[in-house]
C-alpha cells in the first residue's frame, strides 16, 4: 500500500470540486456547442476587464465633464468642458504660478524634467550594464541577478530604504563625514531632493531595462562578431557599426517603455518625499491622487480631466511602441 | 586564495588585461555594493535601539552602551572603561558629570567615588540585537493584522489570476470563433490603461459594488492581467491540437480537457505567472491606499507608508517592519529569480 503524497492530498478536494462543476458544464456544452464553450472560458476575464478597465475608461470622460465632490455619477452636475478650461487657464504656461491650477502645471513641469533626465540616465546605465553583462564573465547569471535585485523590491520598501539613507544621521552623511564634510539634510533641499528622486528611481528600475537590452544583445548573431574579429576590427568600431545598429529597434522599444513608466512615477517617490519639500517633487500621478482623493478640497472631476490628459500622452507613447514593434517584426520576416 | 583570485582574474585565451576589463570589474563590484548595500544597511539598522539609531556617526553593527544597576542608585548607570592615573583600566559606572570631570563608582564597591577626566573614559559597548523592534509592532500595533491582510490579498489574487487568465488563454489559443481577434485587441488595449489613468472612475465603481474598504476591492480589479493571458497563451499554442481531439473522441468535456489536459501541460508557464503575480500583489501600493481607509484593513505596504509618514516617526519599528515586508521578495529573489529574469527577457513585460 502506498501513502498518498502531499500534492495528491491537496488536489483531492480541488478535483472533487472540478468534477461537480463538470456536470452543469457538460449540459452547457450540449446546449451551446464547442464554440459556446470558448465564450464561457473567455467570460470571466472579459467581465473583469469590462468592469474594472473599460467601463472606468468610458466613465472617466463623463467624470471629467462633471463637477462637485460627490463620487456617484448620479449626484454630479454636468458642467461640460469647465474642468479642462480650468486646467488650461493660464497666463504663461511656463510659469505655473500664473495658472489657476498651479499645482497641475507644477506637476507637469516636474514630470517633464523628471522623465527627460531619468529616462536618459537610466537607459544609458542600463545599456552599459547590459554590454558588461554580455561579455565573457565568470558567474554571469549571478551578476545579472545583482542588478535585478532592486526591481523586485516594493516601491514602499525602496522609498523607506532611501529615506533612511538620506536622512540626517544616514549613511550618505556618514560617508561624507568620513571625508571630513558636514552632514546635510538632503531631503529638505529642493534641488537635492529632486536629484534624489531621479537617482532612486534609476536604482529601482534600471535592472529591468538592462535585462531587456541584454536579451537584445544576445539576439545579435555571433558570426557577425567573429567576422569582425577576423578582419581585425577595433572594438569601438564593432560597437558603433554592429552592436548599436542591430540593437537600435530593441533599444527604441525599451526607451518608449521607460518613458511610459516614468510619466506615471508615483509610489516610491511619494513614500520618499511625499511630493516635498514644498511642491518640488510633486508629479502628475500624485497630483491626480491628491486632487481626487486626499486633499480637503477634493475634486474628482478635475482629477479625471487631468488623468485623461495623462492617458492621452501614454496612448501616443504606446502607439509609437507598437509601431516600432511591428516594424521590427516585418523586418525580421523579410 | 591565490587560486580563487587567478580563477576570477583569468582571461579567455590567456590574453592580457585591457582597459575594458578594469571598467567591467569596477562596474560589477560597484553595482554589487550599490544594489545590495542599501538594503543590507537597512537590515543592520533594524536591529538597533532607538538610542543607537540617533547616533552620529553611526556604527554598522548594532551596539548598545552597557548599563549596570548599582547599589544606592535608583537609575541604571552607564558603564565606562576608565583609564586610571597608574595606567590600568577599570570598568566604572558614571554617577554624574561636572564639567570635564566625571564622578564614577566601581559597581562592585559603590562606596567610593572616583573622579576621572572625561577624556580618559570610553563607554563599554556590547553588540545586542534589539529584537523587540520586531516583536512590538506585532504585539502592540496592528502589524500582524497588516501581514495577514497582505498574505490574504497576495494568495487569493494569485489563485484567481491563475484560473481566470488560464481560462482566457485556453479560449484564445485552442478555439476558432467569431470575435477572437476583437477579444485579443481588448486585452492588448488594457495594457495601455494603467491605474493612474482610471483611478477616479475605478474608485466609484468599487464603491458602487460595495467593495470600498474591503480586501476584495483590492483583489478583483487586479486579477485579469493582459501579461498573464499572453504568457499562458504563448505556451498553450505549443500544445498539439491532436491531443485535445483524442480526448474529445474519448467523450471528454471541454472543461475536462481544460482541467485535466491543458492545465497540467501549462504548469511551467503557470509557475512563472504565479511568481510574477505574488511579487506584483505583495508590492501593490497605490490602489490599496485608495481602497482601504480603515486601519485594520491596511496591507503591509499601506500600513508601513502611513506609519512612516507620521510626525514622530518611530524609525526602529519602521525599519524592522520594512525588513519583514522585504522577506518574501528576497526569498523569491534567492530561489526563483531565474524564472522571472528569463520570463522578462522572453516577453519584455513586467
Amino acid at each position: 500500500m502506498t501513502t498518498p503524497s502531499l500534492s495528491s492530498l491537496i488536489m483531492a478536494p480541488v478535483n472533487a470540486v472540478m468534477r461537480i462543476i463538470d456536470a452543469p458544464l457538460r449540459r452547457l456544452q450540449k446546449a451551446t456547442g464547442i464554440g459556446g464553450m470558448a465564450a464561457f472560458f473567455l467570460a470571466p476575464n472579459m467581465l473583469i476587464f469590462g468592469i474594472f478597465v473599460l467601463l472606468p475608461l468610458v466613465i472617466n470622460f463623463v467624470y471629467s465633464m462633471t463637477g462637485g465632490t460627490a463620487f456617484f455619477l448620479s449626484e454630479r452636475d454636468f458642467i461640460g468642458g469647465a474642468q479642462y478650461s480650468r486646467l488650461f487657464e493660464c497666463q504663461n504656461y511656463l510659469d505655473p504660478m500664473s495658472c489657476q491650477e498651479d499645482a497641475f502645471w507644477t506637476a507637469v513641469g516636474n514630470t517633464f524634467w523628471f522623465v527627460l533626465i531619468q529616462v536618459t540616465l537610466m537607459i544609458l546605465t542600463a545599456l552599459i550594464t547590459a554590454l558588461i553583462l554580455n561579455r565573457e564573465l565568470a558567474a554571469r547569471s549571478f551578476w545579472r541577478a545583482v542588478f535585478f535585485f532592486p526591481v523586485l523590491l516594493s516601491p514602499v520598501v525602496v522609498g523607506l530604504i532611501w529615506k533612511w539613507i538620506l536622512q540626517r544621521q544616514g549613511l550618505l552623511n556618514f560617508g561624507l563625514y568620513q571625508f571630513g564634510m558636514e552632514p546635510y539634510t538632503w531631503l529638505t533641499d529642493r534641488t537635492w531632493t529632486f536629484a534624489a528622486t531621479i537617482g532612486v528611481s534609476i536604482w529601482a528600475h534600471m535592472g529591468f531595462y538592462a535585462l531587456i537590452i541584454l536579451a537584445g544583445l544576445q539576439a545579435i548573431p555571433k558570426d557577425l562578431y567573429e567576422a569582425a574579429e577576423m578582419d581585425g576590427t577595433k572594438p569601438a568600431r564593432v560597437f558603433w557599426r554592429i552592436t548599436l545598429p542591430l540593437l537600435a529597434p530593441n533599444l527604441l522599444v525599451v526607451v518608449v517603455l521607460a518613458l511610459i513608466k516614468s510619466v506615471q512615477v508615483f509610489d516610491e517617490i511619494y513614500v520618499l518625499t511625499g511630493g516635498g519639500p514644498g511642491t518640488s517633487t510633486l508629479f502628475l500621478t500624485q497630483y491626480i491622487y491628491e486632487t481626487g482623493f486626499a486633499s480637503a478640497l477634493r475634486n474628482p472631476g478635475l482629477a479625471a480631466a487631468a488623468s485623461i490628459l495623462m492617458g492621452g500622452v501614454l496612448v501616443v507613447l504606446t502607439l509609437i511602441q507598437l509601431g516600432i514593434g511591428k516594424r521590427g517584426e516585418n523586418k525580421g520576416k523579410r | 586564495m591565490g587560486k580563487v583570485a587567478r580563477f576570477i582574474l583569468r582571461r579567455k585565451g590567456g590574453q592580457g588585461w585591457h582597459w575594458t576589463d578594469i571598467v567591467t570589474w569596477f562596474w560589477l563590484v560597484g553595482g554589487l555594493i550599490i544594489m545590495f548595500g542599501p538594503a543590507i544597511w537597512l537590515a543592520f539598522s533594524s536591529f538597533k535601539t532607538p538610542a543607537a539609531l540617533a547616533e552620529f556617526p553611526p556604527s554598522i553593527l548594532p551596539y548598545v552602551t552597557s548599563q549596570a544597576t548599582v547599589e544606592g542608585y535608583d537609575k541604571p548607570l552607564m558603564l565606562y572603561d576608565a583609564k586610571m592615573p597608574d595606567g590600568s583600566t577599570r570598568v566604572l559606572a558614571e554617577v554624574r558629570r561636572i564639567g570635564l570631570v566625571a564622578q564614577m563608582v566601581d559597581p562592585k564597591a559603590p562606596g567610593e567615588i572616583v573622579k576621572v577626566n572625561i577624556n580618559d573614559r570610553s563607554p563599554v559597548r556590547t553588540m545586542s540585537f534589539a529584537t523587540n523592534n520586531y516583536t512590538e509592532p506585532f504585539v502592540h500595533f496592528d502589524f500582524l493584522r497588516y501581514l495577514w491582510n497582505s498574505v490574504f490579498v497576495t494568495v487569493v489574487a494569485t489563485l484567481i489570476t491563475l484560473v481566470v487568465n488560464s481560462m482566457a488563454a485556453f479560449a484564445l489559443s485552442k478555439y476558432e470563433f467569431k470575435g477572437r481577434s476583437l477579444a485579443m485587441l481588448v486585452i492588448l488595449a488594457t495594457l495601455m490603461v494603467p491605474l493612474s489613468v482610471i483611478m477616479v472612475p475605478l474608485y466609484s465603481i468599487i464603491s458602487t459594488l460595495g467593495l470600498f474598504n474591503s480586501l476584495w476591492g483590492v483583489i478583483l480589479p487586479t486579477v485579469a492581467t493582459p501579461t498573464g493571458v499572453f504568457i499562458l497563451r504563448q505556451y498553450m499554442l505549443t500544445i498539439p491540437d491532436e491531443l485535445l481531439d483524442a480526448a474529445r473522441m474519448d467523450k471528454a468535456s471541454e472543461w475536462q480537457i481544460y482541467w485535466r489536459i491543458v492545465l497540467p501541460l501549462t504548469a511551467p508557464a503557470l509557475a512563472v505567472l504565479a511568481i510574477f503575480s505574488v511579487v506584483w500583489r505583495w508590492n501593490d501600493f497605490l490602489w490599496p491606499l485608495i481602497v482601504l481607509s480603515r486601519r485594520e484593513l491596511y496591507t503591509l505596504q499601506v500600513g508601513l507608508s502611513i506609519y512612516s509618514g507620521e510626525l514622530n516617526v518611530q524609525w526602529h519599528f519602521i525599519l524592522a517592519m520594512t525588513v519583514v515586508t522585504m522577506i518574501p521578495v528576497v526569498l523569491v529573489f534567492i530561489f526563483l529569480q531565474r524564472f522571472i529574469t528569463t520570463g522578462i527577457a522572453g516577453t519584455g513585460l513586467k
